[in-house]
């Protein structure tokens, strides 16, 4: 580890295979990250790159068979939660690693009062009384910003907005104090404003409470505004992880370096015609042999085709990055 | 030219400071949802979806359409080419009237306005093969041979990128990139002049997008298209439109040509909106003053009394809760519906009229 502090979750080669009927899909291939305390990682990826399904393979969210987290290590408080018991993992999950989904609406439950789905994790997991527990939901609705916050215990799901419905979801993430909080697309469903909104509430809420946080999201913008750290995946594997700065300032994977220049911007200069990723992101359906940006890639050589590159060090900031192309060294000249 | 006009017809009287043709006229465009109640379905009031609009297209150009979900710019999209019966107002394609036109009439024109709708996958019929997607506005429009319609065909997905020899797949065989190639496909079979893009790459991946929105910019440049692109992606808008609408509550907050609205938002809303846009570079995030507008929308079937941004504008003033303001031109081109560029208020707001 490049910084002091010990890591509070760290995956070593996780391997994720979906087993279909038109074959095994390898969704998640040789994964290994690690998340420092108080630290906000972000994933970034596009739909099918694995972000989501690394994820859930940790705390054992996807259902089994069809997935199966076939390989590698996740190291929590002590714990690989790849092997461990099911009794084991339902004390983590929900009590010591937070999840927020992207969709408030299908991940709150529309039959029960959202004081009953606060109040289910502070009596399964903390032991709460029923009065205790619902005078710290009180507590956890207003310290998401929701205002009158007593009387609204008793609403449904559908009676707040979307906006309203993800701080929720936040406060329900939060209830049981979690060392780490994972939030998967928490704002894409969101307007424009409202994710202003929330990112900033995220950004408050993780100086006050100090819990390290996983952020995935498509939205490289998104990522620019509050990770630490970013992540950035492809065909189910990390092609590339930097400190936030240095990834948006010294891009080296050629899939980073085109993502970041497809995005249009609000602010600064227009380009007159947008850059494009020619082809279609990868069918995962064998474990890589080769590069699996290959296709797509402007820099691609006869090793792209012949073996799989392992993350490499750039640097001393703590940057990795698995491609055999050196910009430094096989010149900068981009596509 | 600050002339304020009245009612629905009046509130763009000095729009001719441009000179292009123009294809598309709306103006007072009133799209109303009944709300009913009880077991006669009593009418009890309305969602006023959009309230009121009026702008104009010009040929060849791209139009940006934006605000947030619920805004009415869908809806906006939609009553334009009659896909709803509007309930007030005036849409003029291409010198003719469409809001009032009788089935007959309206069936002749379809020829000429098109729509590519948001996703994909639920707007192809997944029972039928690209190509008779594709024929089937040449079916119902055209009377072309067989093999004519086939020809056309082929030439059609030649102009959108799609291989001649995936004519015969259905559309769960492609992806969501592609799938939008083959709606784009659909809307140009009958050469039309008018194409709504409702939100075209909301559904795609990042990578994907720059790809069917070079596609779009191409087929305007080579077929003389004239689009409203409707989206939420602000940054996208900024890209392919020439002008861009800015709504908000079923009404027009702003509406400038390109730069002048992403330089200098005048409405208090768009600067929020614009505001709220996270940039890919940490160094510009870090030193960005943010404006946080606080609350939510409110309802369209309730809007707020006076402007209805009065609700969460940062800068309402005692106006703004009782006088509803009047969208008008306050710089050459740049329309904006607030009452911080009255004529009497602009001494002081530092806007100046032309």
């Amino acid at each position: 580890m490049p910084d002091g502090a010990l890591p509070v979750l760290e995956v070593k080669d996780l391997k994720t295979v979906f087993r279909t009927r038109g074959g095994q899909v390898h969704a998640v291939n040789s994964v290994s990250f690690h998340l420092r305390p108080g630290e906000l990682l972000g994933v970034v990826g596009e739909s099918g790159s694995g972000k989501s399904v690394t994820m859930m393979s940790l705390i054992g969210l996807l259902p089994s068979p069809p997935a199966n987290v076939s390989d590698g290590q996740i190291l929590f408080d002590g714990h690989d939660l790849r092997t461990a018991s099911e009794e084991t993992l339902r004390k983590i999950r929900g009590a010591r690693i937070g999840f927020i989904f992207q969709d408030p609406m299908t991940s709150l439950n529309p039959v029960f009062t959202v004081g009953f789905q606060l109040m289910e994790p502070l009596r399964k997991h903390m032991g709460l009384s029923k009065a205790r527990a619902r005078d710290r939901a009180v507590e956890l609705l207003e310290l998401v910003g929701i205002p009158d916050a007593r009387p609204r215990l008793k609403d449904y799901p559908h009676q707040f907005s979307g906006g309203m419905r993800q701080r929720v979801m936040i406060a329900i993430a939060l209830a049981c104090d979690p060392k780490v909080l994972i939030a998967d697309e928490p704002t894409t469903a969101l307007d424009v404003t409202i994710q202003a909104q929330i990112i900033e509430l995220v950004k408050e809420l993780r100086e006050k409470l100090g819990m390290a946080i996983v952020w995935i999201t498509h939205d490289l913008g998104v990522i620019a505004g509050i990770a630490d750290r970013v992540m950035v995946m492809y065909g189910g594997q990390v092609v590339e992880q930097a400190p936030a700065r240095e990834l948006f300032a010294n891009p080296q994977h050629p899939y980073t370096r085109a993502l970041l220049k497809t995005v249009p911007k609000v602010h600064g200069a227009r380009e007159p015609k947008l850059n494009v990723i020619e082809g279609q992101p990868p069918i995962l359906m064998a474990a890589p042999s080769a590069c699996s940006f290959r296709d797509r890639c402007a820099h691609a050589f006869a090793r792209c085709g012949a073996e799989n590159p392992r993350r490499r060090p750039v640097g001393a900031n703590g940057h990795d990055v698995a491609c055999f192309w050196d910009a430094a060294t096989q010149g900068e000249a981009d596509a | 030219m600050l002339d304020a006009g009245e009612g629905a017809g009046g509130a763009l009287a000095g729009h001719d400071t441009d000179p292009r043709r123009k294809l598309v006229e709306v103006r007072g465009l009133k799209m109303y949802f009944p709300i009913t109640s009880g077991l006669l379905r009593r009418h009890v009031g309305d969602v006023k979806a959009v309230d009121n609009v009026s702008f104009d297209i010009y040929e060849g150009e791209t139009l940006g359409l934006v605000g947030e979900s619920g805004c009415g710019k869908s809806t906006t999209g939609r009553a334009l080419l009659r896909l709803y019966e509007v309930t007030d107002g005036v849409v003029k394609i291409d010198g003719q009237e469409v809001a009032r036109a009788d089935a007959r009439t309206l069936r002749r024109m379809r020829t000429t306005m098109q729509m590519v709708f948001q996703d994909p996958q639920a707007s192809l019929n997944p029972r039928m093969t690209v190509a008779s997607i594709i024929s089937e506005p040449l079916d119902e429009h055209t009377r072309l041979s067989k093999k004519e319609k086939l020809a056309r065909i082929y030439e059609l997905m030649d102009a959108v990128g799609l291989n001649r020899t995936f004519a015969n797949r259905y559309p769960h065989e492609f992806s969501g990139g592609q799938r939008q190639r083959i709606g784009i496909a659909r809307a140009l079979a009958l050469n039309p002049k008018f194409i709504v893009c409702d939100e075209p790459i909301a559904a795609l991946d990042v990578s994907i997008q720059a790809q069917v929105v070079n596609l779009l910019e191409e087929l305007q440049e080579k077929l003389g298209l004239t689009y409203l692109f409707i989206s939420h992606d602000l940054s996208m808008v900024r890209h392919i439109a020439d002008r861009v609408a800015v709504m908000y509550l079923g009404q027009m907050a702003e509406l400038a040509p390109r730069e002048a609205l992403y330089s200098t938002p005048l409405h208090p809303y768009t600067e929020a909106l614009l505001s709220a846009v996270p940039d890919p570079d940490p160094a510009v995030e870090t030193r960005r003053e943010r404006i946080i507008l606080s609350g939510d929308v409110p309802s369209p079937a309730n809007p707020p009394k006076g402007c209805n941004f009065c609700t969460r504008c940062p800068k309402v003033l005692p106006i703004c809760k009782d006088v509803e303001p009047v969208f008008r031109e306050v710089q050459p081109r740049h329309y904006v519906a607030c009452h911080l560029y009255d004529p009497d208020m602009t001494q002081d707001a530092g806007a100046t009229g032309a």
